[in-house]
């Protein structure tokens, strides 16, 4: 990995000092003249990863975060790239492989990739109006309407919010109990039934 | 089944059986059950493993495992459920043809089990009707076979075997002797 060759070529790349790989900030202007710098001329050839970060102590409230993986000399390299906006430039003409990464960014985070051949949700059903994994997100999630019309006509159903009760992504304060694990909310166990 | 449901006596009858129509309609049913094998998650490996060698579910009549709704009268949801999935679970249960069981099979499709989250549909049992629940996440191929014969023995205690439901109309099938 030659860093300085990166730097110099975009002088606007930072680099961050990575403690286990190589990493940079590069310019959202920057991003597909570096993937396709690093991949040509540095070896960089696998798309190891691509996914969305929110950030809360940065400027820009969205970001992407890129893995590449050289195949021939075996080592890793990190991208960070902030959005301007919630827009970040697309890789997947570069490495075709990060096509679903960004689907994914997209329907988790609402981050759109410009030029992006099919910007679609992969998770979530096309209707969904939101994106879950954003800060401001619920864990429960917010009732919406059933994904098929005419399964919630035969079913009269809703997607409503998961009941906590205290499940296993609720955080407890960090005091781990010694006990058999048990639900914090009581209110429908073996003793009262599902209302 | 109950030893009453056939009052046969050799002596007295000769060759002639005397049953309800019922009985011998669930007997039949529940020995020949078609199962469906809906596997959403790491319960359909334990499904697998229900049909393999070692646990063998075809001591039950039951290793007909059918991929095609036509063709089966037991889905066995086995798995999470997402909201994404469940418009298609909902959708293979309606293209089954009558008379048809749901086996909601672990923690996950009996309720959402672990998956408190946006996307998890909190059980099956919203969205079709369950018969039977099996605990465990995932259960045991014994615990399968369990919930399987505890359908069998609510299909044999099942009334108005002769009658089924197609597009909003009861259907009544008579018996003329």
């Amino acid at each position: 990995m030659d860093a300085a060759a990166l730097t110099s070529r975009f002088p606007a790349t930072q680099d961050l000092a990575g403690k286990d790989m190589p990493t940079f900030r590069v310019a959202g202007a920057d991003l597909l003249a570096a993937v396709a710098f690093l991949r040509d001329a540095q070896g960089f050839d696998l798309l190891a990863d691509l996914c969305g970060v929110e950030w809360k102590d940065r400027p820009t409230r969205f970001g992407v975060v890129i893995h590449l993986l050289s195949t021939t000399h075996r080592e890793y390299v990190r991208l960070h790239v902030d959005a301007v906006g919630d827009r970040v430039p697309s890789v997947s003409s570069l490495h075709p492989g990060a096509n679903w990464h960004e689907r994914e960014a997209f329907d988790m985070f609402g981050i759109v990739f410009e030029g992006h051949p099919d910007q679609r949700r992969i998770l979530m059903w096309d209707a969904y109006p939101y994106h879950p994994l954003r800060k401001d997100f619920p864990l429960a999630g917010i009732e919406v309407e059933f994904p098929a019309a005419d399964v919630a006509e035969v079913t009269g159903k809703k997607v409503v919010p998961a009941p906590m009760m205290g499940g296993p992504f609720v955080s407890h304060g960090g005091k781990l109990s010694e006990g058999e694990p048990t639900a914090l909310d009581q209110s429908w166990n073996e003793q009262h039934p599902k209302a | 089944m109950v030893k009453s449901d056939f009052g046969y006596n050799s002596k007295v009858e000769g060759e002639v059986i005397v049953t309800r129509a019922d009985a011998v309609v669930n007997w039949v049913r529940s020995n020949s059950v078609w199962p469906m094998p809906m596997g959403l998650a790491c319960c359909a490996i334990e499904l697998m493993a229900a049909g393999g060698s070692r646990f063998d579910i075809s001591r039950f009549g039951m290793e007909v495992m059918r991929f095609s709704p036509r063709q089966a009268d037991c889905m066995i949801v086995a798995g999470t459920v997402t909201y994404k999935m469940a418009e298609v679970v909902r959708r293979i249960y309606d293209q089954m043809a009558e008379p048809k069981w749901v086996v909601a099979m672990g923690a996950c499709a009996s309720t959402g089990g672990m998956y408190r989250s946006y996307a998890t549909l909190q059980g099956v049992d919203n969205i079709v009707p369950v018969d039977i629940y099996i605990s465990g996440c995932p259960p045991r191929p014994e615990a399968l076979l369990d919930g399987m014969m505890l359908l069998q023995e609510k299909i044999r205690q099942e009334g108005g075997s002769l009658r089924r439901t197609f597009r909003g109309r009861t259907i009544e099938t008579k018996i003329v002797s």
